[in-house]
């Protein structure tokens, strides 16, 4: 009779935190059973009838005896099938049949088939991180998950196609070897940037602007137009003039998206920004995040580090949009459930788009608008107060003329690009010591005192608007920090009377109170 | 149970388990008291005394070979908790022990090799 215990690792996620599990098996004498403990959720609770089958095609069942399994800290709750292949591991490493202290000290992730083939599962990324933080070594990962797990830099990932061959390698092991390391994969191409460029727009140097001084200062954007104007090709350009992503920016967008991804999506560092549109009939849940069971990232998530677009914003219900509002404060989102509170970082920069009436076309004189006024104050009024507060930039996006065509193409993302990441340089440089990035993130006061009070000469048209009450304090702040990112961009130290001029006019948009 | 003709060869292999069963738990020290214990709740194959005045209800499974698993896994968590009733019977019929236990013995008896028996001890917890 095999009596003994078994111990290897895995790891559990709650959002993208991953706790280090300890996977103890334990065979005792009595009638032959299987069962697992320590907060397992339905599919981490079946586990038991995959290992069984899968032990038993590859060769080594498990034994007929009491087989307990813990998954501890017990107090952490185990979701999905990704546990499978550490309690294999433990159990055959318990009945005996793999070496228990080579086991010990391996991270092991993966979901069985009955078959014993081992199939990629989801969240891999943010758990081998999370194991290599702690400072585990080895991990062994489905096959799929190879190319995702390697963008962790620091830890040896061994990739399994079945676990028959994770037996094999433990047994040649035994003998003083290690396990095979798996091949870096070298991603096949594709990843070559969105495939837009913001030279396709015709005409609307406002908005050009606009898309400029937010990808500097990280300013929110509202464009109103009617339809049929480019906002839509507007937003999705931003992307290509925004800075690249940082690694670890870039760690933190694509440990999301592995969590959302279909199994062995994630294979490269994208260092593009992500751009998420979400349609406008979007519940609560898709937006911030949720769901029964596990708690998955929302759209503001997937949209961290990038440009989350709402088109016919005013569409959207009210409170769903209520809810970016604690993004946009604090930069992440909190999940409280009874028994977990689950974060996810969504810094994103929001771009709002929306047509100037219900039916589009209250522009320029409106001739053709068919909306009463009731309609259109209702329908400007669902995007204002607190949400409105946080938008810097409120422009109005015109219909193109047809002499706009005669007009030479506007510049490329890349020219554009260049000219934000040496502004942002500026301003990296002019916050950091106070922990800000970029311009929009600054509180107002900061900008309203020495040393970055401007003089009054400079603010003279700033001060009188504010004077005579077209201005509230809070507009005040909003456009000193677009003359600051106006300045940057422009290469300035400091902003002049033009840059606020600027600022002043690109937080005005008709129909929408400022 | 469904009665069976004498002709019937797993009849015959369950009475040849039985036996053997009896035989190892004689062996170990205990004194078989009954064999084939009925009631109105079912049937007992074993009861034995063991030597620490424990009375112990067996059930005996016998199998020819593992293809539907080992003999023991053929008790199940309902057939556990049958055995807990005949257990609670045959102690009421029979006031004395102070403890009773409930075992299961299996007996894996494959043609052409010496019969196996595997002895699990306090089941139905």
């Amino acid at each position: 009779m095999t009596l003994g215990l078994g111990r290897t690792r895995s790891v559990a996620l709650t959002g993208l935190d991953g706790t280090l599990v300890d996977v103890e098996a334990h065979i005792a004498a009595g009638l032959p059973a299987f069962t697992v403990g320590g907060l397992p959720d339905t599919a981490c609770a079946q586990a038991p009838d995959r290992v069984r089958a899968a032990a038993h095609t590859a060769g080594a069942p498990v034994p007929p005896h009491r087989v307990t399994v813990n998954l501890s800290p017990a107090s952490v709750p185990k979701r999905g099938s990704a546990f499978d292949l550490g309690i294999a591991v433990a159990v055959l490493a318990a009945a005996g049949v793999l070496p228990r202290r080579a086991v010990e000290d391996v991270v092991h992730l993966g979901e069985l088939s009955l078959d014993g083939r081992l199939r990629g599962v989801r969240g891999v990324l943010p758990a081998v991180l999370a194991a290599a933080r702690r400072g585990e070594r080895h991990v062994v990962v489905p096959d799929e998950n190879v190319a995702e797990a390697q963008l962790v830099g620091d830890v040896v990932v061994h990739g399994a196609r079945s676990l028959e061959q994770v037996i094999g390698w433990y047994r040649d092991a035994a003998g003083g070897g290690s396990l095979p390391v798996a091949e870096r994969r070298v991603p096949d191409g594709g990843g070559s940037g969105p495939g837009v460029d913001l030279a396709d727009v015709v005409g609307q140097p406002e908005a050009r602007a606009a898309l400029e001084l937010a990808a500097t200062g990280g300013h929110h954007l509202l464009m109103t137009g009617p339809p049929g104007v480019g906002k839509t090709m507007l937003a999705e350009r931003l992307v290509t003039i925004l800075p690249p992503l940082g690694r670890e920016e870039a760690l933190e967008v694509h440990a999301v998206r592995s969590l959302v991804a279909p199994v062995g999506d994630v294979t490269e560092l994208d260092r593009t920004p992500p751009f998420v549109a979400p349609h406008h009939s979007t519940s609560v849940a898709a937006l911030a995040g949720g769901g029964s069971g596990v708690v998955l990232p929302g759209a503001v998530s997937r949209a961290h580090h990038g440009v989350l677009f709402l088109d016919e914003a005013p569409e959207f219900r009210s409170s769903v949009l209520q809810t970016l509002r604690q993004p946009l404060e604090s930069g992440e989102v909190v999940i409280a459930r009874a028994r977990q509170l689950v974060r996810y970082p969504a810094r994103f920069l929001l771009v709002l788009a929306a047509n100037p009436c219900p039916c589009g076309m209250a522009f320029g004189k409106g001739a053709d608008c068919t909306c009463d006024s009731r309609d259109i104050r209702s329908y400007t009024s669902r995007l204002s107060g607190p949400l409105l507060d946080r938008v810097d930039l409120r422009v109005h996006v015109p219909p193109v003329r047809r002499a706009a065509f005669a007009e030479e193409t506007g510049e490329s993302s890349a020219t554009v690009a260049e000219r934000v990441l040496a502004a942002r340089g500026a301003q990296a440089e002019r916050w950091s010591p106070a922990g800000w990035r970029v311009n929009g993130l600054v509180p107002g006061y900061v900008l309203r005192r020495p040393p970055y009070r401007l003089p009054g000469s400079t603010t003279v048209a700033l001060d009188t608007a504010l004077d005579a009450g077209r201005l509230t304090l809070r507009g005040y702040d909003r456009v000193l920090r677009l003359a600051w990112s106006s300045a940057d961009l422009a290469g300035r130290a400091v902003p002049t009377r033009d840059d606020v001029a600027t600022g002043l006019v690109l937080r005005r948009a008709e129909g929408v109170a400022a | 149970m469904t009665t069976t003709t004498t002709s019937d060869p797993r009849r015959g292999l369950g009475r040849y388990g039985e036996a053997l069963a009896a035989r190892y738990l004689r062996e170990r020290g205990m004194r078989v008291l009954e064999r084939n214990w009925r009631c109105e709740h079912g049937e007992v194959d074993i009861v034995a005394l063991d030597d620490d005045g424990c009375l112990v209800v067996c059930e005996v499974k016998t199998r020819r070979d593992t293809a539907f698993g080992d003999p023991v896994e053929a008790v199940t968590v309902a057939k556990a908790m049958r055995l807990r009733r005949l257990a609670a019977a045959y102690a009421r019929a029979h006031p004395g022990p102070a403890a009773v236990r409930i075992d299961v013995v299996g007996v894996l008896c494959r043609p052409g090799a010496p019969p196996l028996v595997r002895h699990v001890v306090g089941v139905g917890s």
